[in-house]
């Protein structure tokens, strides 16, 4: 019983952690806001726009997602596994340079423009709430392929057979097959996009804004750059805490498991496709020629020009590197013993989701309240930068990781315990070198993440300490796009290098 | 000797009494009908579920709070036996040290080990190297070196084809023989039951009887188990 409980200690730890961060900040913001009362008409006109861009956002995301992934599912070409695998990379593409290629692409002097201009039609600006839903879908058409894509692939072969059997038209397949999978595929990722587009900072700071286009993150750094107004920054985090836990809630009622019986893993057939291709080859060509081009763009202008780049640049990437390995071990410090204790206690998995609760500008205010009475924030910049992102990466992290736990503690755990394998022992003989594959990727993307992260430092930066991501979001700010274009070919490849580089250490690091 | 005090084991609406004694040494069966409880009794044993009331003891010690690791004890379940990712050597290992500090003297003895069982040309390879029976052979070496009074077999051997099962029997009837063993067996076999294993537990109606002789008890099974057994 002795050792049971010791055997805890880790997991409460890091729940307790978690917890002090995450109620902490809360408890900060809701002193300091004393109230809803001080929010304005811009206040609520950004709450407003929060919502709607975020819905529509998920809506486009998943209607292009839904014929993407459906010629994903039913033909083959090369190249395929390739460009299925790029729709996961999104997620450790950094924001703020994802963003330098949308403009590059769709911006004032962009090639759509061109051609628009070619074509004697008016010519469109990037800025703006149209702007910040372009850049959603940029980032969430991926993931809603892969979920629907993955739905697709889910309807075992056995149902397609028995239809081509039965020689259904397409739409009864659709009828019978396509729509009961769909419909129990897309609230998930409406709602997962919805989530995501909640919190958007990055994207709502470079190409939204003013009135029409501030979501409630960007309005707390307004609040706090611009007004050093702490009581509406808090009282908007606050807001901003509300939404997300009514949307995680709603997340909860509405998640429906879809239900296909087991299939016995048939290889899939083919055969049902429509003869006439161009449909899913246009289909294709345009997700490939949207998603890839910005980011080619970027790196084709900024190559050239990486050997040019000033010294603070440099500066700025090895403080972001440092940020980046310091924030993932201590992300997989708080997430590792959570996961090992979360299949037998839930309080553990609960804690590890209190950071979906808090946004990363929400958590920033927080600390800034909690730290301004007894240090200057400014000095803080790194260290709350590395707590916030780690705390940030840790439920998807228990995400990938939980599962895996399960299934080892399933396999194994009778067979350690009989064999007395206990503490430091079982972690080094058993759990790690078990669980290699899920850490390595876990740490891949916590490392990437932020690497590439542009949220908490904008609000503690005093202009001395910089990031890799904030360094960008200044030359863009000034202007210098060569320059820009070379610190974002930097940002793109050293987030990719580190995720790659984890990823490929668990891969190593598995014995099997 | 093993001792079942008047156990009762509760799993949601599922109940099991025991109240048996084992002596040292001896070789005894558990048969009864799927779902009857054979492997939750063992599991209380081994120490993986908790009994709602009574003691198990074992040479007159109590040793119903223990935990799994500290009983006298090694148990052999009928698969996942070893970690498939570390070598034999070191699966091996683990029974003498479960923190895997070998002196000169462990070594030789697992050298010592994996030469009874057959596998000293095998010591460096990982489990999913060798064949289902080699893996049994590899597990039953651990056993011996954890040099624990009693070993539990929860249909250790049923995943082995029938000519295997029976050579893996002889082998632990030699082994356990040598070493004075006390043996409990787990089985679906009557067959195994009677060549291993003097006496049988019938577990039957959510009661684990005390042991009678196997021949007796299979030539005329109680009811319960006459229908379990067939004609």
């Amino acid at each position: 019983m002795a050792d049971r409980i010791r055997s805890l200690i880790p997991a409460a730890l890091a729940a307790a952690l978690l917890a002090a961060l995450v109620l902490g900040t809360l408890t900060a913001v809701t002193i300091r806001a004393g109230g809803l009362g001080g929010l304005s008409a811009r206040d609520l006109s950004a709450i407003w726009f929060t919502l709607w861009q975020a819905a529509l956002s998920a809506l486009l995301s998943c209607a292009c997602a839904v014929p993407l992934a459906r010629a994903l599912s039913r033909r083959r070409f090369p190249g395929r596994k390739l460009l299925i695998a790029l729709l996961g990379a999104p997620f450790i593409l950094p924001v703020i340079a994802a963003v330098m290629g949308l403009i590059a692409i769709f911006g004032r002097s962009g090639s759509v423009n061109d051609l628009l201009q070619w074509l004697g039609l008016p010519t469109l600006s990037i800025y703006g709430a149209h702007g910040v839903i372009l850049a959603h879908v940029f980032f969430n058409l991926p993931l809603a392929t892969r979920m629907v894509l993955h739905g697709w692939q889910a309807i075992p072969s056995e149902r397609m057979r028995l239809a081509a059997s039965l020689n259904f038209p397409a739409a009864s397949i659709r009828r019978h097959l396509e729509y009961p999978m769909l419909r129990s595929t897309l609230p998930g990722a409406f709602l997962a996009i919805f989530l995501v587009c909640l919190t958007s900072f990055a994207v709502a700071l470079t190409l939204g804004g003013g009135p029409r286009a501030t979501t409630v993150e960007l309005a707390i750094y307004q609040a706090f750059r611009f007004d050093f107004d702490l009581a509406r920054a808090a009282a908007l985090a606050l807001v901003q805490v509300a939404i997300c836990i009514a949307a995680l809630l709603v997340s909860r009622v509405i998640s429906v498991a879809p239900n296909f019986g087991a299939g016995l893993d048939r290889p899939s057939i083919l055969g049902l496709a429509p003869r006439t291709i161009w449909p899913d080859a246009l289909c294709i060509s345009a997700a490939s020629l949207f998603l890839l081009t910005p980011i080619a763009v970027v790196m084709m202008r900024g190559v050239s020009g990486l050997a040019g780049l000033p010294t603070t640049i440099w500066q700025a990437t090895t403080t972001s590197l440092w940020l980046a390995l310091a924030s993932t071990a201590l992300t997989l410090a708080i997430a590792l013993p959570l996961a090992l204790a979360a299949p037998r206690h839930r309080w553990a998995e609960a804690a590890g989701m209190l950071p979906l609760t808090a946004s990363a500008l929400v958590t920033g205010t927080g600390l800034f309240l909690i730290a301004r009475p007894y240090v200057n924030p400014t000095q803080l910049a790194l260290p709350v930068t590395l707590i916030s992102n780690a705390a940030l990466c840790v439920p998807f992290a228990l995400r990938i990781l939980i599962p895996q736990v399960r299934g080892l503690q399933m396999d194994y755990d009778r067979l350690a315990a009989s064999l007395d394998l206990h503490g430091i022992t079982r972690l080094r003989y058993v759990t790690v070198p078990r669980l290699a594959r899920p850490i390595g990727f876990s740490a891949g993307l916590a490392a990437a993440f932020s690497m590439g992260d542009l949220g908490v430092i904008t609000l503690f930066s005093d202009g001395q300490t910089q990031t890799l991501p904030l360094a960008l979001y200044q030359l863009m700010g000034a202007y210098r796009l060569d320059q820009a274009a070379s610190a974002a070919t930097l940002l793109i490849t050293l987030s990719f290098g580190l995720f790659m580089a984890f990823d490929r250490m668990g891969h190593y690091a598995d014995p099997r | 000797m093993l001792t079942l005090d008047n156990l009762i084991l509760r799993q949601n609406d599922f109940t099991l009494r025991a109240n048996i004694s084992l002596a040292h040494g001896s070789s005894t069966a558990i048969i009864g009908p799927s779902g009857a409880g054979k492997s939750t009794l063992l599991s209380a044993i081994a120490g993986f579920l908790a009994p709602s009331a009574g003691r198990i003891s074992w040479q007159g010690q109590d040793i119903t709070t223990c935990a799994p690791g500290k009983r006298p004890l090694s148990i052999l379940f009928q698969d996942q036996n070893l970690f498939p990712h570390l070598t034999i050597a070191q699966n091996l290992g683990l029974g003498l040290s479960p923190r895997l500090r070998l002196s000169d003297k462990d070594r030789d003895t697992i050298a010592q080990a994996l030469a009874d069982t057959g596998l000293t040309a095998y010591a460096q390879r990982k489990p999913p190297q060798l064949s289902g029976g080699q893996q049994s052979r590899a597990a039953l070496a651990r056993t011996l070196l954890r040099n624990k009074p009693i070993l539990l077999l929860d249909e250790a051997f049923a995943a082995l084809g029938p000519a295997l099962k029976s050579e893996m029997l002889d082998l632990t009837g030699k082994l356990t023989t040598d070493a004075k063993l006390t043996t409990v067996m787990v089985t679906h076999d009557p067959d195994d039951a009677a060549a291993f294993c003097p006496n049988t537990i019938a577990v039957t109606d959510g009661v684990a009887h005390p042991p009678c002789p196997t021949q007796s008890l299979l030539a005329s099974p109680p009811p319960a188990l006459r229908a379990y057994l067939g004609a």
